[in-house]
C-alpha cells in the first residue's frame, strides 16, 4: 500500500502539510508530493478538501496472515521476584484470550516451581517454565534464543511482556529473529472485532500524540506494555493449570553479568508499587522545598517522586523521576507540587486514580489532569496540609 | 578499533504540539536535532577511539537532508560518515530500519557499534538490539559507564531499575547509551572545518545488496493504523476559598477516599 496525491485534483492549498506528523508532504510545482518519510499513518487522507489524497492497495497487501494460536505473557523475574507488570499482563491477557477464544500461557525463565504455580493463580492456563540456572540472571542472548525457540515450536498468536529495562532490551531480538512486528511501550491493547488483529495503542512524539499500531500479516504479534497501566486479574489460590518444563540445552551467552549492584533507597524501588506518591518539581525551589515533601510523604506513608526539572537541578536522584524518560507510575493518589505538567511528565502519571495539583499558576497544564487543584504557594500549603493531616489522624 | 555510531535526525519533540481542534500536529518552526541519546553514543565512541585508537564512522538512514546530522557529528570528531538513502527505505518500521542498518554495518565493518537508548520521536528503543540480532552479535542496553575495553572484550555498567549490572561481553558488540554515560563535547573549530569539507559516503538499497521485500514498507511487519490526540481527564475540581479552607476541603476529601 502507498499514499498517492491526484495531481489533477490537488489545488495546492497546503492543508495536508500540517496534518503529517512525519513531515512527509512537500509542495512541488504548486502540488503536494508524498516523500519517502511517509509512514502510512493516513492522517492526511481526511484533511484534503479536494479528496485528492488516497491510499493505493498493492498485491502484497493481501499477503496471507501467518497462523498462530494462544496469548502468551513473558513473566519477568529478577532476584526470584516476579515483576508486578507480569501480573498486570496476565489480567489483560485473560481479556484478550477470551475475545479470541484462546488459551493464556505464561513463560517463566528462572524462578521456582511455586513461582510457576503463582502465575497460574493469577490467571495463566499453562506455564512454560525453564529453571536452568543459566537463565536465573538476565542476559539478552539466552533469553532471546530460548523464547524464540519456544515461539517457533508453539506458534502463539500474541506475545506480551512488560516495558521494563529487561523486556525492552531482549524482546526486539526475538522480533528481529522471527520477523515479527513489535510495538514498544503500549498503554492499551484491544482486539479488532472484524480482523481479530491486536490493536496496540502507544504514545508517540513524547506523548503529544497517540498511535494505534497493528501487524496485518506477521505472527506472532508482539508488544511491550507499560507497568501500572493495566489492571491485575483476580488471585485465585485454588486455580489449577499445567506446567510445561522447558530445557535450555544448546543455549549460550556471549555476555556475562559479573556483578549486580543495588544502589537505590527503598522508596525509589517502591515508586511503581506505591499507593501514594508525593511529587515535586522546579516550583519546590530547592532542597528545603523537598524536605517539606519528605515530611508530607512521611505522614501519608507515601513515596517521593519528581519532575525532570527537579532531577536536573540535582535536588533528587534520577531514579525518582516520573515521566517519559523516567518511571510510569499509577498510584491511588499522586500529589504534584510545583510541577507545571508538561506532556512528558503527564504520560508518566496520568493513570493515577486521584491526582492533586498544587501550583501557584492557575494556567498550569497540570490542572487539566488534576482531580483536585489548589492554586497557591506550595511552601505555604504543604506545611498546613501536613498539620491538618496529622490532626485528622489524631497525631 | 572500528567503531560505528548510528545516529538519527529527529524533530525536537519537546516542541511538537497537537492542535486539539483539527487533531493535527503543529510543527511550525520545530527544529530537527540529532537524537539526544545518539549524542551520548557518539561521545562514547570518540572516547573509546581516544583510548584504543581506530576510527569512528557515523551512520544514518534517512532522507537526503539527514546529511546535516552527519556533518554535525563530524564536527564533533567523527572520522567519516555514511548516509543510507533510497526511496526503497521509505516507510520502514524498526524491523526494516534495523535490517537496513545491519547490512550497511556489515559492509563498513565494526568491532563496537553504538546506538542511543531510544529515538525521541518514536521512543521504541528497538533498533539497537534488533541490529545486534541481525548481525548475530551480543548487545548490552542502557550503558551508563564503559569500564574497560580490550581488543577482544569489554566491560560496562548497565543501568537497571534498582541499580546497575556489571556486564562483560566479547567483541564485536552493540551498546545502547543512556544520558548518564557522559557529557557530549562541543564541536571544535577544526571539527567544523572538517565537517564542511567532508565527503559523505552514500549507500542505496543496491549497495547493501538487500531485496525489496526486506526493506521499507514491504519489510515492515507493523503499520500505523491511525493517530489521535490523547484524552484529557474530565472530573477536575479546582478548590475555592482561602488557603486554609482549600486545605480543609482537601483533607476531608482524602479522609472520605480513605487515603488518610
Ligand atoms: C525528550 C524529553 C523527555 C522528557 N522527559 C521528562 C520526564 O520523564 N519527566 C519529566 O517530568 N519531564 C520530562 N521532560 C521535561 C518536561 O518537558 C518539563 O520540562 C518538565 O517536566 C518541567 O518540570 P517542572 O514542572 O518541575 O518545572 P517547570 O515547568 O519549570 O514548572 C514549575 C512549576 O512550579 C510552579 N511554581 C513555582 N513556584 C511555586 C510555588 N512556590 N508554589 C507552587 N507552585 C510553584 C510554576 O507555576 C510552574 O508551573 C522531558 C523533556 C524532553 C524534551
Ligand atoms: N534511521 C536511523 N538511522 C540511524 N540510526 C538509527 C535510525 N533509527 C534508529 N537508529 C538508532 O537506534 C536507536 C534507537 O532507535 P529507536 O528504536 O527508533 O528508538 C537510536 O538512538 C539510533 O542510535
Amino acid at each position: 500500500m502507498y499514499i498517492k496525491v491526484n495531481r489533477a485534483l490537488c489545488s495546492g492549498c497546503e492543508a495536508c502539510l500540517q496534518s503529517c506528523p512525519y513531515d512527509a508532504i512537500v509542495m512541488k510545482d504548486g502540488k503536494a508530493v508524498i516523500t519517502e518519510l511517509c509512514q502510512l499513518c493516513r492522517a492526511c487522507l481526511s484533511v484534503c478538501p479536494e479528496g485528492a489524497i488516497s491510499e493505493v492497495k498493492e498485491a502484497s497487501d493481501t499477503k496471507e496472515t501467518a497462523q498462530g494460536k494462544g496469548v502468551w505473557v513473558f513473566a519477568e523475574q529478577r532476584d526470584g521476584k516476579i515483576a508486578g507488570v507480569s501480573l498486570e499482563l496476565l489480567g489483560a491477557g485473560r481479556g484478550l484470550a477470551q475475545k479470541l477464544g484462546a488459551e493464556l500461557s505464561a513463560v517463566l525463565f528462572g524462578g521456582t516451581a511455586d513461582d510457576a504455580q503463582e502465575l497460574i493463580r493469577w490467571g495463566a492456563d499453562k506455564v512454560f517454565h525453564c529453571s536452568d540456572p543459566l537463565l536465573s540472571a538476565f542476559n539478552d542472548e539466552p533469553y532471546a534464543a530460548l523464547l524464540s525457540k519456544l515461539i517457533v515450536e508453539q506458534k502463539p498468536e500474541i506475545v506480551l511482556t512488560g516495558a521494563t529495562p529487561i523486556g525492552r532490551s531482549f524482546f526486539p531480538r526475538v522480533a528481529a529473529k522471527l520477523r515479527a512486528g513489535l510495538t514498544a511501550d503500549c498503554t492499551s491493547l484491544e482486539i479488532d472485532a472484524e480482523t481479530k488483529n491486536l490493536l496496540q495503542i502507544r504514545p508517540a512524539f513524547g506523548g503529544n500524540i497517540m498511535a494505534t499500531i497493528f501487524c496485518p500479516h506477521a505472527r506472532p504479534q508482539m508488544a511491550t506494555v507499560r507497568p501500572r497501566v493495566m489492571k491485575r486479574g483476580e488471585h485465585d489460590p485454588s486455580r489449577k493449570g499445567e506446567v510445561v518444563s522447558v530445557s535450555a540445552k544448546g543455549i549460550a551467552s556471549r555476555t556475562k553479568v559479573v556483578e549486580t549492584v543495588k544502589e537505590v533507597s527503598e522508596t525509589a524501588i517502591n515508586l511503581q508499587d506505591a499507593n501514594i506518591i508525593v511529587a515535586g518539581g522546579r516550583g519546590m525551589g530547592g532542597d528545603k522545598g523537598f524536605q517539606l515533601l519528605y515530611e508530607l510523604a512521611e505522614v501519608l506513608g507515601a513515596s517521593v517522586a519528581a519532575s525532570r526539572a527537579a532531577v536536573d537541578e540535582g535536588w533528587i536522584p534520577y531514579r525518582h523521576q516520573v515521566g517519559q524518560t523516567g518511571k510510569t507510575v499509577g498510584p491511588k493518589l499522586y500529589i504534584a507540587c510545583g510541577i507545571s505538567g508538561a506532556v512528558q511528565h503527564l504520560v508518566g502519571m496520568q493513570s493515577s486514580d486521584i491526582i492533586i495539583a498544587i501550583n501557584k499558576n492557575p494556567e498550569a497544564p497540570i490542572f487539566s489532569v488534576a482531580t483536585y487543584g489548589i492554586v497557591g504557594d506550595a511552601h505555604e500549603i504543604i506545611p498546613m496540609l501536613i498539620r491538618k493531616i496529622r490532626e485528622a489522624k489524631g497525631l | 578499533m572500528r567503531i560505528v555510531v548510528c545516529i538519527k535526525q529527529v524533530p525536537d519533540s519537546a516542541e511538537v504540539r497537537i492542535n486539539p481542534e483539527t487533531n493535527t500536529l503543529i510543527r511550525d518552526g520545530v527544529p530537527t536535532i540529532i537524537n539526544p541519546y545518539d549524542m551520548h553514543a557518539l561521545e562514547a565512541g570518540l572516547q573509546i577511539r581516544e583510548k584504543t585508537g581506530g576510527k569512528v564512522t557515523v551512520l544514518t538512514m534517512g532522507p537526503p537532508q539527514a546529511e546535516t546530522a552527519l556533518r554535525e557529528a563530524i564536527a564533533m570528531g567523527a572520522d567519516e560518515a555514511v548516509l543510507l538513502t533510497d526511496r526503497a527505505f521509505a516507510g520502514s518500521d524498526t524491523w526494516a530500519t534495523a535490517f537496513t542498518l545491519s547490512k550497511a554495518i556489515e559492509q563498513i565493518g565494526a568491532d563496537v557499534i553504538l546506538c542511543g537508548k531510544q529515538a525521541i520521536d518514536g521512543d521504541t528503543a528497538q533498533v539497537g538490539p534488533e541490529i545486534a540480532e541481525f548481525m548475530d552479535i551480543p548487545h548490552i542496553s542502557y550503558i551508563r559507564k564503559v569500564v574497560d575495553v580490550a581488543s577482544d572484550r569489554l566491560v560496562v555498567q548497565r543501568l537497571m531499575d534498582d541499580g546497575f549490572d556489571l556486564v562483560e561481553s566479547t567483541l564485536p558488540v552493540l551498546l545502547t547509551a543512556v544520558k548518564e554515560l557522559n557529557v557530549p563535547r562541543l564541536p571544535s573549530l577544526k571539527g567544523k572545518m572538517a565537517a564542511k569539507k567532508a565527503e559523505i559516503r552514500k549507500m542505496s538499497a543496491a549497495d547493501i545488496k538487500a531485496g525489496e521485500n526486506d526493506l521499507g514498507l514491504k519489510g515492515s511487519p507493523t503499520q500505523v493504523k491511525n493517530i489521535f490526540a490523547p484524552e484529557a481527564k474530565k472530573d477536575r475540581k479546582v478548590l475555592e476559598g482561602t488557603t486554609e479552607e482549600k486545605v480543609d476541603t482537601l483533607v476531608k476529601e482524602l479522609v472520605g477516599l480513605k487515603c488518610i
